[in-house]
């Protein structure tokens, strides 16, 4: 463990940039914390910090100036390593022939170092890579840009009223997968950050960073933040057989309560660090002899994701929403073998209605028990 | 720059990058079903090999992709052809290709019939409509060995008599092959000799041995789901069992998330299926 002073942030920041690095960490747009390309330090949000309940999202003054004295906004890194709109392909047509040139797997991709990822999106991170680096086939735009990443995480030091990242076993602590972790402690004449080295990239970076060792009290205080915001979780998830309640309640009532709150809207598609789904769409330009493929982001919210040219196979609202929380929750654990949700909170917080994973969870929980319980007394 | 502190990624394979495909021939099986021949357009050297039941995505420039059943012979190499509905943009524009037009095809993708759990057994293959497509490269596996199986039935099914898929050669297989082949349509004209009804009302007709029959269903689902109750009702034992399930099929390759049906992905753990992979969630609606 090492302790990086705050006034050599910035080194740190030039360090990364001297590599070839395209620095992104949090910064501060359109009264979000958002992720974005930062130069030095006083692009962060310096002093700001964040309240979060369902359907709500507030930035707040703190009385000090810490750097990641907040919890997790509405983008994550997705955004870069799975970007939203990707051009897969481009083909030119040459009388009844074409030629089609893979646009994904010939650019020069982003170097990207992040900065500021949390224990839970670590843990999308990682579930990501066994989706797009699975078994049989990898997709180039995202191996790219994940092979050439550098990651700088960031222990939270105060938890977020939407997360449980304890439920999941996603945080807040980070373990492993990063090339440099922190840990800021604020207050009292004092702001510095423990830093953990997690791989010899990030070795070699912490050797142009001015840093001396911490000692134990140094690392202990660190420890104990940490600690803190592991019993603040906001939301908590029973997580116990929760493969088996989503799938042994597909017929289960409560889906039908849920589909008439839920507006289909995605936003906890598009907010959740772990959600992949795409679509494609071909264009060609006016001469009609260039055509582009184009893969951008789609929801299982929307009417058209079951539609093929016969039919739908979700039209309904409740459809959609089970599916949705039935494969983050439990069929993700098959295709994965991990859950898809890391307890950011973020689908709780973006959701316009305030409708509440942990809280809809816990309901559909209640009413297999209740009926459980009716069938046994043969009610 | 300091090019060497960041790794460099050796060149990758695209799974989205389609090989270029000529059309050989267009032949047209009903009023809005056609099957085109392929033949390779490009440097690629390898020849194109697939299992009976796989599926590749087709690429028409500038309109996209479809996916689409396989239903030429496996072991013969160089007849790579789709059975295809003409139903949408792409499928449409298929159907108007001439000879000589360059199409873009990835594939094969998927799971097949298992042909080889059919050694010895009685093996009765069961389709509705357009579902006999992929079940064709199953039955040209099958009569390449003849003798290995036992009883070989078809209990095909199509709304009408006008759209029989392969009228020609379902008359060679039963003659060729010592095929039994029941075939029905929902809706009858005045030529029509044979049966009347839906594809699960055949199996009044026929008698099977429980223990040493597999089956191969491939169908609209409510079809799959009633011949799959006629099919269990006669004992035959659901590992013996297996059907091809169709879902919006966007990327093949498991990325895109469209194809889920419950925990399994259609494109790469499908499309054929063992029935007691998926019977729990084969009844219930819009999974």
């Amino acid at each position: 463990m090492f302790i990086i002073q705050r006034r050599d942030f910035d080194i740190l920041i030039s360090a990364l940039k001297q590599r070839g690095y395209t620095v992104v960490g949090p910064a501060v747009r359109d009264n979000a914390i958002v992720y974005d390309e930062v130069n030095s330090a006083s692009d962060f949000p310096v002093g700001w910090t964040d309240e979060q309940e369902k359907a709500t999202y507030r930035l707040k003054r703190r009385a000090d100036e810490a750097l990641f004295g907040y919890s997790v906004g509405p983008q994550s890194w997705k955004r870069f390593l799975f970007p939203s709109h990707v051009k897969l392909l481009s083909v030119v047509k040459k009388g009844k022939t074409m030629e089609i040139q893979s646009d994904a797997s010939n650019e020069k991709p982003p170097q990207y170092a992040f900065i500021g990822v949390r224990s839970c999106e670590l843990n999308a991170i990682v579930i990501q890579d066994k989706v797009f680096m699975n078994e049989q086939f990898s997709d180039p735009t995202y191996v790219l840009r994940r092979h050439n990443a550098f990651i700088v995480a960031v222990n939270c030091t105060q938890s977020g009223g939407t997360c449980f990242c304890v439920s999941m076993n996603t945080g807040p602590r980070v373990k492993g997968k990063f090339d440099l972790a922190l840990t800021e402690v604020v207050g009292n004449g004092v702001h510095h950050f423990v830093a953990e080295v997690g791989s010899d990239k990030g070795a070699e970076v912490m050797k142009e960073v001015p840093h001396k060792n911490a000692d134990a009290s140094g690392a202990g205080v660190a420890e104990k933040l940490v600690d803190a915001t592991a019993q603040h979780m906001g939301r908590t998830m029973n997580t116990d057989g929760i493969k088996e309640l989503l799938f042994n309640n597909i017929d289960s009532a409560h889906w039908d309560d849920v589909a008439r709150r839920c507006l289909m809207c995605a936003n906890c598609t598009m907010v959740c660090p772990t959600c992949f789904c795409s679509t494609v769409e071909d264009a060609t330009d006016l001469s009609g002899d260039y055509a582009e493929r184009w893969r951008r982001w789609d929801s299982c919210f929307t009417m058209d994701f079951g539609k093929v040219t016969g039919g739908n196979f979700r039209p309904s609202s409740k459809a959609r929403y089970r599916q949705w929380m039935t494969h983050k929750l439990a069929s993700w654990i098959n295709q994965f073998g991990a859950s898809g949700c890391v307890g950011c909170g973020r689908c709780i917080t973006w959701c316009p209605v305030g409708i509440d994973i942990t809280a809809e969870a816990e309901a559909l929980r209640k009413n297999s028990v209740r009926i459980e319980a009716e069938h046994s007394t043969g009610v | 720059m300091n090019q060497t502190a960041v790794g460099e990624v050796e060149k990758l394979v695209d799974p989205m990058l389609p090989q270029l495909m000529s059309i050989r021939k267009t032949v047209w099986e009903t009023d809005d079903t056609f099957t085109i021949q392929l033949e390779k357009a490009d440097h690629y050297d390898a020849e194109f090999t697939f299992l009976p039941g796989q599926f590749n995505m087709l690429y028409v420039f500038g309109m996209g992709e479809s996916a689409l059943s396989i239903s030429s012979d496996p072991l013969k190499p160089g007849t790579l052809a789709h059975t295809i509905h003409r139903v949408g943009t792409v499928t449409t524009a298929l159907s108007q290709m001439k000879r000589g037009d360059v199409i873009g095809v990835r594939g094969p993708y998927g799971t097949n019939w298992p042909i080889e759990k059919a050694n010895g057994l009685d093996v009765c293959i069961v389709a509705g409509g357009i579902g006999l497509a992929p079940l064709r490269p199953a039955l040209y596996s099958l009569f390449r060995r003849r003798r290995d199986y036992g009883r070989i039935l078809l209990l095909y099914g199509a709304r009408s008599p006008l759209d029989l898929l392969y009228r020609v050669e379902l008359e060679q297989w039963s003659k060729l092959y010592d095929v039994e082949v029941l075939v029905t349509v929902d809706r009858s004209d005045s030529t029509w000799k044979g049966y009347i009804g839906v594809v699960p009302s055949l199996f009044m007709y026929i008698k099977l041995d429980a223990r040493a029959t597999i089956a191969m269903v491939c169908g609209p689902e409510v079809m799959m789901q009633y011949t799959i109750a006629e099919i269990l009702r006669r004992g035959i034992p659901p590992e013996q069992i297996y059907l091809s399930m169709e879902r919006n099929m966007n990327c093949a390759v498991g990325f895109c998330g469209h194809c889920q049906y419950g925990p399994k992905f259609i494109c790469k753990d499908g499309p054929v299926f063992g029935y007691p992979h998926i019977s729990h969630l084969f009844e219930k609606k819009e999974i």
